[in-house]
This record gives structure tokens, C-alpha cells and sequence, in this order.
């Protein structure tokens, strides 16, 4: 095998791979003579994607506005928190402790919680997308900050550099790349989240629809949604990646020479 | 006091300086009783055993760390806080992967009064400050390189620039050239030897070669094992500039032989 023909196929393998996933379950379900209502055939899922588009595509629109706002939240909320959980050892000591307990807690759990203040609507999945997410951005950031080599501080220092100039010309600059590694995460975090409150308690997006699909046994629109939301997540992880490289293309060589 | 006895009062004075690190049962003591007085344009080598205490003698003197007892002074003033008009530069160049080389160097630039305020207009001045510097240290030309692009000789030079670009009264130098193979350290003595014949900063080196030492140096001082103290102060009077040939003459072996005789009886 040439180069050429080695990174042709390492580009196609994740297409080959899902399409023989695909073949795989397509022909299990003809061999074993699954009922769609337990497994709908691959086939089935995509006739009922095409034939039910237009409200798919409305449902993913909505989960993926409600997604890109908490997301959003999660960056500002969490850039601000990270920052200064990272340059000050007394926020650091405040707050820490409660951000691991509250991330410990099921954020399913707190969805009725939401839906009791601000009803049913895009509003408690707004809300848990940014709450389930901002916590890898805020670790990532506060870890940026604070794994600043102590001669660079050195060196800002004696030059009579001022906190917010070392925060400012290295401490920032340094947590970009954190920052942008955490997004990747967070986006699918995000995800969940808003899938999560529209599954507990919605009456719009992916999550609903996928829950009122399975009360009405249409098992095939429900992996549609599935499918949907799978492919929305690509995306977004995708979109965060090709962002990460552009910001940060340093951190990537830095590393080789240390 | 100084002032009124000797015409030119030493820019450093160190006296009975002590330094231990954390506090209670945990305490250790990194520096005993340093005394030493650094003149105008001097260039000191501080000489000793890893974990002598030799990066907190210069963290004391640029003010970087209170001492625990005794005083430190620069110019006649007890130093508090970090001093200002300094430079320096460690082992490892912490260069910044985000900037170029240029704008490496160009930091001090943008945090050291006078020139921070004036360095928005007047860039261009400064960027060429940066361009003939480099060229001074052999790197003309590599300023739009990033330091991972750099060989470790290279990010060495560059960090050296960036030391001395705001002209410093004072250059601290922790073991600059201690990750380096002999070849580079040895031109980059040179490259050092350079830089200070022509611009006479007070130059500060913390190293454990002792070649290297009495290569650069005015003074060599020479420390015991923690807790550090200064156990041996000697003069270097061979002439400037040093080559490398000299290194291997009968002069220069002699006191390098001498020192390391007076290391081995004291840690024996
Ligand atoms: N921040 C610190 N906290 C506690 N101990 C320290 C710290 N920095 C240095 N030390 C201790 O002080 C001693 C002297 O350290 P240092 O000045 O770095 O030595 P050198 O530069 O000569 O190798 C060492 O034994 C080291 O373990
Ligand atoms: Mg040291």
C-alpha cells in the first residue's frame, strides 16, 4: 500500500465501520426476525427519518438552540468562575469544594426542581445543559491558571509585573487551550442535558419527541431521534475540535519540545 | 551610613541573610548567614552543591522572597518587594509557545516602565530594539521563529535576550546553561562574555560548573550544602576578554583545580 492509499483508508474507516455496523444489525434483525416495536431495522429507521423530516428537523433545531444557549452560559460562567478559582486561593478554597459536591448531584434530579420555578418549556433544558456542563470548563480553565511554571511567574514578577498583567499575558494565553479541550466535552455534556429536561418534563425537541414516540410503541421514530441526536453531537464535538486546532495550534507542537 | 565612607557603596549588600521555608516542625532551612556585597557592573558566580540554597539567594536579592532574617539592600534601600530594573532568566527558557520569538522578547517591553506607556506608539523603535539584539546574540533573522522551532541553544539566546531588552541594571542567571551539551554552553559563555563587556549590567550566575564559573566571573563565591552558606570568596583577576583557549591554560586550570580542592575538603 502506498501513503496515499494508507491515509485514504484511515479517512474512510469510521464510514466503513458505521455502514458495517449498519449491514450487521440490518441483517440480525432479518435473521433472528426481530419485531420493529423491540428493534426497528436500520432500513426503517431511515424511511421513517425521510418520511418525518420536517418535524425532526424541528424538534433538533429546538433541542439544538436550547443546547447552544446553555452552552454559551457554560463558557461565560465558566470561563469567569475558572479564572478566578485559578488566580486566587481564596475563591479557590470558597469554592471548590461546593463545585465537586454540586457536580456529584444526578442532574436529572434537579429538573423537577426547575420545572416547579420556570414550567414546562425551553427554559429548565436551558438551564440543565448549562448546569451539567460548565463544570469541565471551569476544572479546565482554574487547571490552565494554576499549572503556570513558577519561573514564568518568576520572571513577571521581577520585571514588576502586576497580578492582573501575569493573569492578562501568560495566565490567560496559557488556559486557552484547557479551555478549548473542555469545550468538547462540554458540548456533549450540553447535549445531554437539554435531552435529559425534555425527556423528564418538555413538549418540545429531540427528547420529547423521542418519549412520545415510545408511548406510542412508534419504536422507529425514536431511534430516528436517537440518530438525530447522535449526528447533532458530531457535529458540535467536530465544530469545538476544528476550533480548538485554530486557537491553539502551539499547544499541540509546544508540547514536542517542552 | 554607606555613603559618607567609601566613594562607591557596593549596589548589593547582603548581610547575615537567612531564609527557611515553611513554618514550625516543617522548617527548613535553605540559607544561612549569607553575606556578600555585589558592586556596580560586577559580575558574581555563586557556586554550589544542588540544593545549596542557590536560586533562593537570588530569589532574595531580586526581592522575589522576604528574608527570614537579616537584610538584603539594593542601592542602600532594604529590598521588600520585588525590585525593579531587573532581568532574568532560569534553566528551562519559559518561553511562551503562544508568541513568537520577537514577542517573547518584547514582553519586558510591555510591563516595565518607561517603556509600557510608551510602547503602543512607539512599537516600531522597540521591534527593532529586539531585531539588533538578536542579531548581537547570532539569531538575526529568526525572530518570527516560535521557541518550539528553536534548538534549546536558541531558546537559551532568546531567553537571554529577553533578560536584558529593558536594559536592566541587573541580570539573575539560575543555571542558564545547565540543560545544554558542552558545545552550546561553552559558545553561549561567549555570547554571555559579550553581552556584558559591552553593556556592564551587575551580573548575578548560579551554576555548578566551575569552568564556567571562573570563565565569567569577577568573583566566585562558593557555598556549602544545605543550609547554604558562603564558605569561600575568590577573586578572578585573569584578563578580558576570555577565550576558550584560555580555559586550558595553566592560569585558568589552576584556580578551577584550587576551587574544587577547597569543595572536596570542605564537603568531606
Ligand atoms: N518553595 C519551597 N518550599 C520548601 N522548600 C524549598 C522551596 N524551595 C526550595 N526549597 C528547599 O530549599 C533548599 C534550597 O533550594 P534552592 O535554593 O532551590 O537550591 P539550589 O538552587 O541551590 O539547588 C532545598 O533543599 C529545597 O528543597
Ligand atoms: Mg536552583
Amino acid at each position: 500500500m502506498t501513503d496515499a492509499q494508507r491515509n485514504a483508508l484511515k479517512l474512510a474507516m469510521p464510514w466503513l465501520v458505521t455502514i458495517a455496523m449498519f449491514a450487521i444489525w440490518e441483517l440480525a434483525c432479518i435473521a433472528f426476525n426481530i419485531q420493529e416495536i423491540v428493534l426497528p431495522r436500520p432500513s426503517r429507521i431511515f424511511a421513517v427519518s425521510v418520511e418525518r423530516w420536517s418535524i425532526l428537523l424541528d424538534f433538533c433545531l429546538q433541542t439544538l438552540w436550547t443546547t447552544a444557549i446553555g452552552f454559551g452560559l457554560a463558557i461565560i460562567g465558566g470561563v469567569l468562575i475558572g479564572l478566578a478559582i485559578g488566580a486566587s486561593p481564596f475563591v479557590y478554597s470558597g469554592l471548590y469544594p461546593l463545585l465537586i459536591a454540586f457536580n456529584a448531584i444526578p442532574k436529572v434530579a434537579i429538573v423537577p426542581i426547575l420545572m416547579i420555578w420556570l414550567g414546562v418549556g425551553a427554559a429548565p433544558a436551558i438551564i440543565t445543559a448549562f448546569v451539567i456542563s460548565f463544570f469541565p470548563i471551569v476544572v479546565n480553565v482554574a487547571t490552565g491558571l494554576a499549572t503556570i511554571e513558577p519561573e514564568m511567574r518568576d520572571v513577571m514578577r521581577s520585571l514588576g509585573a502586576s497580578n492582573y498583567e501575569i493573569l492578562t499575558k501568560v495566565g490567560i494565553p496559557r488556559a486557552m487551550p484547557y479551555l478549548f479541550a473542555s469545550l468538547k466535552v462540554a458540548i456533549t455534556l450540553a447535549f445531554i442535558g437539554s435531552v435529559i429536561s425534555e425527556t423528564v418534563g418538555g413538549n418540545r425537541g429531540i427528547g420529547f419527541l423521542m418519549l412520545s414516540a415510545g408511548a406510542r410503541n412508534d419504536t422507529a421514530t425514536t431511534f430516528a431521534g436517537l440518530f438525530a441526536i447522535a449526528i447533532m453531537g458530531v457535529l458540535m464535538y467536530a465544530l469545538c475540535a476544528w476550533v480548538e486546532k485554530r486557537m491553539t495550534g502551539w499547544a499541540f507542537r509546544g508540547e514536542l519540545v517542552g | 551610613m554607606a555613603g559618607t565612607e567609601s566613594a562607591v557603596a557596593p549596589l548589593v549588600e547582603m548581610s547575615g541573610v537567612s531564609l527557611a521555608y515553611g513554618r514550625g516542625k516543617e522548617q527548613t532551612l535553605a540559607l544561612a548567614d549569607a553575606t556578600m556585597n555585589i558592586a556596580q557592573g560586577e559580575f558574581i558566580a555563586v557556586v554550589g552543591p544542588s540544593g545549596c540554597g542557590k536560586s533562593t539567594l537570588m530569589k532574595l536579592v531580586t526581592g522575589l522572597l522576604p528574608a527570614t532574617s537579616g537584610t538584603v539592600k539594593v542601592h542602600g534601600e532594604v529590598v521588600k518587594r520585588p525590585i525593579k530594573g531587573v532581568g532574568m532568566a532560569f534553566q528551562n527558557a519559559t518561553l511562551m509557545p503562544w508568541r513568537t520569538t520577537r514577542d517573547n522578547i518584547l514582553l519586558p517591553l510591555e510591563v516595565v516602565e518607561p517603556h509600557k506607556r510608551r510602547f503602543r506608539a512607539n512599537r516600531g523603535e522597540y521591534v527593532e530594539r529586539v531585531e539588533k539584539l538578536l542579531a548581537s546574540v547570532g539569531l538575526g533573522g529568526f525572530g518570527d521563529k516560535y521557541p518550539w522551532q528553536l534548538s534549546g541553544g536558541m531558546q537559551q539566546r532568546s531567553n537571554l535576550c529577553r533578560a536584558l531588552v529593558h536594559e536592566p541594571e541587573i541580570l539573575m542567571l539560575d543555571e542558564p546553561f545547565g540543560a545544554l551539551d558542552a558545545f552550546t554552553r561553552e559558545e553561549l559563555w561567549g555570547v554571555l562574555q559579550k553581552l556584558w563587556m559591552e553593556r556592564r549590567f551587575t551580573c548575578v550566575l548560579v551554576t555548578h560548573d566551575l569552568r564556567e564559573a571562573v570563565y565569567l566571573a569577577d568573583t566566585v563565591y562558593v557555598m556549602s550544602k544545605r543550609p547554604g552558606r558562603v564558605i569561600l570568596k575568590r577573586e578572578i583577576e585573569l584578563p578580558r576578554p576570555r577565550t576558550l583557549e584560555d580555559t586550558f591554560k595553566p592560569g585558568f586550570v589552576d584556580i578551577v583545580h584550587d576551587l574544587r580542592d577547597r569543595i572536596h575538603k570542605e564537603h568531606a
